[in-house]
């Protein structure tokens, strides 16, 4: 049985619809990339997927009715990475990734608590600076500590808008191999909107492509990244190279307008 | 090294203790202080024993002076109920002031921003003016306060919902009806009496001259029915902080508890200024005083913000009592000159 099963999400602000039929669903251990244009509707099938916002079609987290489920239930399945805004509170990093379990704890924190954030923390490498108030830090940091939130919260689904949209070079790699790695080994079903097409072509298993709220195509990398698809999507003429069995996209120009 | 982090935050959370801890005593000595200030002497030892005399009559043992000085009747009498109704609105004021901060992600958030302390000084304008209010008697001002308090929190939360509950949208809604209310008073003000105009005016001073054990007693009750539940949902508050939707995804009902928030503060803050006239000043200082030193954890910061709004009010009332001799200047005057050097100082130093 699919961890994640979505079936016909749509999903309208007002008049403006933005999502349209979209259907898809996740193994355990599998990441999925959202990848598509600006616009394309990446972030509020995110939302959709934790019920943040309420769309219409279902959605079955491990076997349940999202429908079914409590806010709390919820949170205890699904962890959500918001893209990576300004920092809202005062908190430390300790805390903030703390936060993460807060749908486990009731008030006070235990010493297993504590060490969940521990292990987040040494997992996303910012143990260092864990005493820091989080509107201290740079984007990038911050982006883990969002990172490191998520896998305090020990959800099996994990969530996630563009997490390395503020990452440098090196720090992307890390925390996609991290992403890829965890979902091995813990089982966890990984969606991440992903803006870098190599990124997610390297570090997921399958993609789905979006484009004005419809699914364009869903495969894994090398067979779905073709020239024509990636026409279709973002309206450039590319090159599709082959590294190593991972598809590489060189953009060459946009394409003429039809 | 990877649990550094861990013991930090063990230390964070021994300094948050012990500062609330801290709090308390200051608390209690500045009580025994308050409760000597008056025209009948008394040390402060003997105001704690006249304290306990009345608490356990049988158990202590009164020396004959104070039986003489009817210091007991003195203190209980007249002392006492102002030192703790200065308490509990400090600690009350305090808290409704850090919850709507925390709820709405605004450090500008407090009473008066969202005219909830110049609606119930509409209310109370309007009842001593023109006499109208919804009660006679002596619950004619306290009552029409009281209810265009929750009036103006229930507008605010109304209008902040049609636009769909963002908290800009709920502080510019609360800072139009603060201009609103005040509109309001000044038009009543420049149709009264000079009499009834002295009235409000002093009204809205703010005071505890009016302080007496059944008005303690009601906010004390709707202090001990709204704080305990605020406390135990202070992790929705926490997870508030980070945004809306990370709080639900977090698991926080973000719109019930939101509202939850609102209407338990908008409660506390009218029930107290209602009584005392507008002290609005702690809502807004206390928190900010109090996370500069603890941080931002509402388990701790409420409760803590809470007992330095007690202080910073009891402490306030003191001094505005002693400072001229033979007058008692008003005590939501005393906080402000108070308070805000020590929030600025304190802010400035913030960053050193």
């Amino acid at each position: 049985m699919p961890l994640l099963r979505a079936q016909g999400i749509s999903f309208a602000y007002n008049d403006h619809r933005v999502l349209d039929g979209i259907s898809f669903t996740l193994n355990a251990g599998e990441v999925l990339g959202l990848v598509g244009p600006n616009g394309s509707g990446k972030t509020t099938l995110i939302r959709c997927l934790d019920r943040i916002l309420a769309p219409e079609g279902e959605i079955h987290l491990d076997g349940r009715d999202m429908l079914s489920m409590s806010r709390p239930e919820i949170a205890r399945v699904v962890a959500y990475v918001p893209q990576n805004s300004g920092a809202l509170s005062s908190a430390t990093v300790f805390e903030t990734v703390l936060m993460g379990r807060r749908p486990h704890l009731r008030w006070s924190v235990s010493e297993e608590d504590k060490q969940k954030v521990s292990d987040a923390l040494s997992l996303l490498g910012i143990s260092a600076f864990a005493s820091r108030r989080i509107d201290r830090l740079s984007g990038g940091e911050r982006q883990r500590v969002l990172v490191a939130r998520a896998i305090a919260q020990d959800a099996r689904i994990l969530l996630l808008d563009e997490p390395t949209s503020a990452l440098d070079i090196r720090n992307r790699i890390e925390v996609m191999a991290l992403l890829f790695r965890l979902a091995g080994e813990r089982g966890l079903a990984v969606v991440a909107a992903i803006h870098d097409l190599n990124l997610a072509a390297r570090y997921c298993h399958r993609l789905l492509i979006l484009k004005d709220g419809r699914v364009l195509g869903q495969g894994e990398p090398s067979s779905l990244l073709t020239p024509g698809m990636v026409r279709a999507a973002y309206g450039i003429e590319a090159a599709v190279k082959d590294e190593v069995g991972v598809p590489y996209v060189v953009p060459l120009r946009p394409s003429e307008s039809d | 090294m990877t649990d550094t982090g861990e013991q930090e935050y063990t230390r964070l959370t021994e300094k948050r203790v012990l500062f609330i801890v801290g709090l308390i005593l200051i608390l209690i000595a500045l009580a025994g202080v308050a409760v000597t200030l008056g025209s009948a002497n008394l040390s402060v030892a003997d105001s704690y024993v006249a304290i306990l005399a009345g608490l356990f009559p049988d158990a202590v043992d009164l020396p004959d002076r104070m039986i003489e000085s009817n210091a007991v009747g003195i203190v209980w009498g007249w002392r006492l109920h102002r030192v703790f109704f200065g308490i509990a609105a400090g600690f009350g004021l305090a808290i409704a002031g850090s919850v709507m901060q925390g709820v709405l992600r605004n450090p500008l958030a407090s009473p008066f921003t969202l005219g909830i302390a110049s609606a119930a000084s509409c209310g109370a304008s309007i009842a001593i003016v023109l006499g109208a209010g919804v009660f006679s008697g002596s619950l004619l001002v306290i009552g029409n306060a009281f209810l265009f308090a929750m009036l103006a929190a229930a507008a605010i939360y109304g209008m902040a919902r049609l636009r769909g509950m963002g908290s800009e949208a709920m502080i510019l809604a609360g800072i139009a009806l603060m201009y609103l209310f005040s509109a309001i008073t000044s038009l009543l003000q420049y149709l009264g009496t000079a009499a009834k105009v002295q009235e409000v005016v002093f009204w809205m001073f703010g005071s505890l001259d009016k302080s007496s054990w059944p008005k303690l007693g009601i906010v004390t009750i709707v202090i001990v029915a709204v704080i305990p539940p605020l406390l135990w949902r202070a992790w929705d508050l926490n997870a508030l902080a980070e945004g809306d939707e990370v709080a639900a995804s977090l698991g926080v009902p973000v719109e019930r508890s939101m509202a939850g928030f609102m209407l338990a503060a908008s409660l506390v803050t009218a029930v107290i200024i209602c009584f005392t006239g507008t002290i609005g000043f702690i809502g807004l200082v206390a928190p900010h005083i109090t996370r500069m030193v603890i941080g931002t954890d509402h388990r701790t910061l409420l409760p803590a913000s809470g007992l330095v709004g007690a202080v910073l009010l009891l402490g306030a009332d003191c001094l505005a009592r002693i400072l001229i001799p033979g007058a008692i200047i008003p005590v939501g005057i005393m906080t402000a000159f108070l308070g805000i050097p020590f929030f600025l100082y304190l802010f400035m130093r913030r960053d050193a």
